[in-house]
């Protein structure tokens, strides 16, 4: 029992982490019909925004990750949108998602040739103690990755839901022209969403990164988990990539206890395949009537 | 237009020639570079069927070149013809590409993407756990290279003029099928999904049927990439190639049918010549020197270090220029010159009293 409780919490960490990538995924994909193959890379990159800041300025870790955030904000937000995805937006929702596909070969390749091809060392937000929790023996770090976790999600769903600004996004997500009739400045709002899922993306790399280690390939994982737990809790709904961002870190830490650790990877896309064919809206999505 | 047609066929000749002639003066390296060049673009022409004519993002065609490649490398290492790899290659990809398409078109088109690229990380994991056929990562070495009616096809110039009758001849079944109904079926149904539809097209099948030929042409390549490299292990077919072939499609211009050929140019045989830049120079005749001022020997030579780096941007760059990449930007340039060529004749008339 014990063990179930410890792998569940761990994978409740594992889940909350990709939850994050997985919100600011669909998010986009909501507000302005972008597929961001590049999403992993945006989770690889903050970490070494990071790195750069603790070695290059000397600044103390908590520091590093808030520079890191309002870099990864400035960059993977604003100017991915203004500089890729507003020219390449009128040639089509396919085009868009293969020049994220070529975004991603460039964020990773660059890392691999100007930074290192080494994974490196990242500082663990907490010293690496264990708790006990209801006779569960938990990392003090796990705790934390899932408190962080609950603080962005409540946050978020607050911003989304009691501001003005926050409903007016909901608003562009629905129906963007009859948003933009009722006066809503519809360009911003996606602006908005551009600059919370960079947002989403540092803070996940902050959380994720101590444990895999800063490497130019971790996008390849990252972005693949993000993708399946988009899909499995359902394409367009925040509610839906929280579901399947936990549900896919407890099955991946379930998957590695007690089946093969060979086939751990293989785990979440068995689950992505079963969705797809008995579910294809998503476990809590709904129908979507928008063609593509 | 009788012109044009002329002058494209005479294109289409001298690139053949010169495909046929340049290994007489090649080192074996550039053989085996021009020989990788025919390999991937029947890879790049089977995703072009999908991308290109049916409008279907798969992010597997690497996963298909490795399994076309582990079926060659695992026959013909147990002392089977290569002739026997090709239709079990082909066949078990064009049904896997199938099976693999059926559900994830059943929804909506951008879950083909999705379905395609787990699909690629589950085959790769494959290849790396199953020892015991695949050999994991040690891989499977001294794959033979094949004999065509008894003659070896060992030196590196002989297995390229074989690759090339290859590509010579899935180009022409490429070229006759998107002629046909079926291909016909293929662009209309990209160009107007519903449309097609109402017109009686049976979209789904016609879907996953480019989708499964396009599969079934990786399996192809993937035939002849393992005797090329006569080692296989399971690196080269992780995701990069796919995306990479994915990429070299667009660059060269997605629904042409010249799109693959150019493409895989750019992602093949441009960074090998960048890398010998200071013989490359010599491609601009006299004014050799002036693309030495303009191109700094030291740009091109961080170009070729950092090829993937650059390629990228170039990808992203040309895609918010021209979507319909190398060619559609040629094409459109063109079809903007004839517009405007009759329209200057028309005005010549009228300024004439």
């Amino acid at each position: 029992m014990s063990d179930f409780l410890q792998l569940l919490i761990a994978g409740l960490a594992t889940g909350g982490i990709y939850a994050l990538v997985a919100i600011g995924f669909t998010l986009l994909w909501q507000t302005s019909q972008t597929i961001n193959f590049a999403q992993g890379e945006f989770v690889m990159l903050p970490a070494f925004f990071m790195l750069t800041a603790m070695s290059a300025f000397g600044v103390p870790f908590w520091g590093a990750v808030v520079i890191g955030i309002v870099v990864s904000a400035l960059v993977l937000g604003v100017l991915f949108k203004r500089l890729l995805v507003d020219p390449m937006l009128r040639h089509g929702v396919l085009p868009l998602a293969i020049a994220t596909m070529a975004l991603a070969l460039f964020l990773k390749e660059s890392v691999k040739d100007f930074y290192s091809a080494e994974a490196q060392p990242f500082p663990p937000l907490a010293a690496a103690t264990n708790i006990s929790i209801f006779g569960a023996t938990v990392a003090l770090q796990s705790v934390i990755v899932v408190a962080i976790a609950v603080a962005a999600v409540v946050a978020l769903q607050l911003f989304l839901n009691r501001t003005r600004t926050g409903r007016q996004m909901q608003a562009t997500a629905q129906n963007p022209n009859v948003a933009r009739i009722l006066g809503i400045p519809v360009e911003r709002m996606i602006l908005i969403a551009f600059v919370i899922n960079a947002v989403l993306a540092a803070l996940a790399s902050a959380l994720v990164t101590p444990i895999y280690l800063a490497k130019f390939s971790n996008g390849e994982y990252l972005g693949m988990a993000a993708f399946i737990a988009a899909i499995v809790g359902g394409f367009n709904q925040v509610r839906g990539a929280i579901v399947g961002g936990l549900l896919l870190g407890v099955v991946d830490n379930f998957a590695a206890a007690y089946l093969s650790a060979q086939y751990r990877a293989a785990i979440p896309l068995v689950l992505l395949i079963l969705v797809i064919v008995f579910r294809p809206q998503g476990l809590v999505g709904r129908v979507e009537e928008r063609t593509v | 237009m009788s012109a044009r047609r002329l002058a494209g066929a005479l294109a289409i000749v001298l690139i053949v020639a010169a495909l046929i002639v340049a290994p007489l003066s090649l080192k074996p390296y550039g053989i085996y570079i021009l020989t990788l060049w025919a390999v991937t673009t029947i890879a790049a022409i089977g995703l072009n069927l999908t991308l290109g004519y049916a409008g279907q993002v798969s992010l597997a065609q690497g996963a298909f070149v490795g399994i076309g490649a582990y079926v060659a490398a695992l026959l013909t290492t147990k002392g089977w013809p290569l002739g026997a790899a090709y239709p079990i290659a082909g066949v078990s990809c064009f049904g896997i590409g199938w099976l693999l398409g059926y559900p994830a078109l059943r929804v909506q088109h951008h879950y083909l993407a999705f379905v395609t690229l787990a699909f690629s990380t589950l085959v790769y994991l494959i290849f790396r756990n199953e020892e015991w056929i695949t050999g994991g990562i040690y891989g499977i070495s001294n794959v033979p290279r094949p004999s065509l009616f008894g003659y070896s096809l060992g030196k590196p110039r002989d297995f390229y003029y074989f690759c090339l009758a290859n590509l010579a001849l899935v180009s022409l079944a490429a070229w006759w099928l998107i002629r046909s109904p079926w291909g016909r079926a293929f662009v209309a149904l990209r160009e107007n999904p519903l449309r097609a539809l109402s017109l009686g097209v049976d979209t789904r099948r016609y879907t996953l049927m480019a989708f499964a030929l396009g599969a079934g042409l990786g399996g192809i390549s993937g035939v002849l990439y393992a005797p090329l490299v006569q080692y296989i292990d399971p690196t080269p077919f992780a995701l990069l190639l796919s995306l990479n072939l994915l990429l070299m499609v667009v660059v060269g211009g997605s629904g042409y049918f010249f799109g693959p050929f150019v493409g895989a140019v750019v992602a093949v045989l441009l960074p090998e010549w960048l890398q010998g830049v200071d013989n490359a120079y010599w491609l601009f005749g006299p004014l050799a020197e002036t693309a030495r001022s303009v191109l700094p020997p030291a740009l091109l030579k961080s170009v070729a270090k950092h090829y993937l780096v650059a390629y990228a941007i170039f990808v992203m760059v040309l895609l918010v220029f021209s979507p319909g990449g190398i060619i559609g930007f040629f094409a459109r340039r063109f079809a903007a010159a004839q517009r405007a060529a009759p329209q200057a004749a028309a005005t010549e008339v009228k300024a004439v009293p």
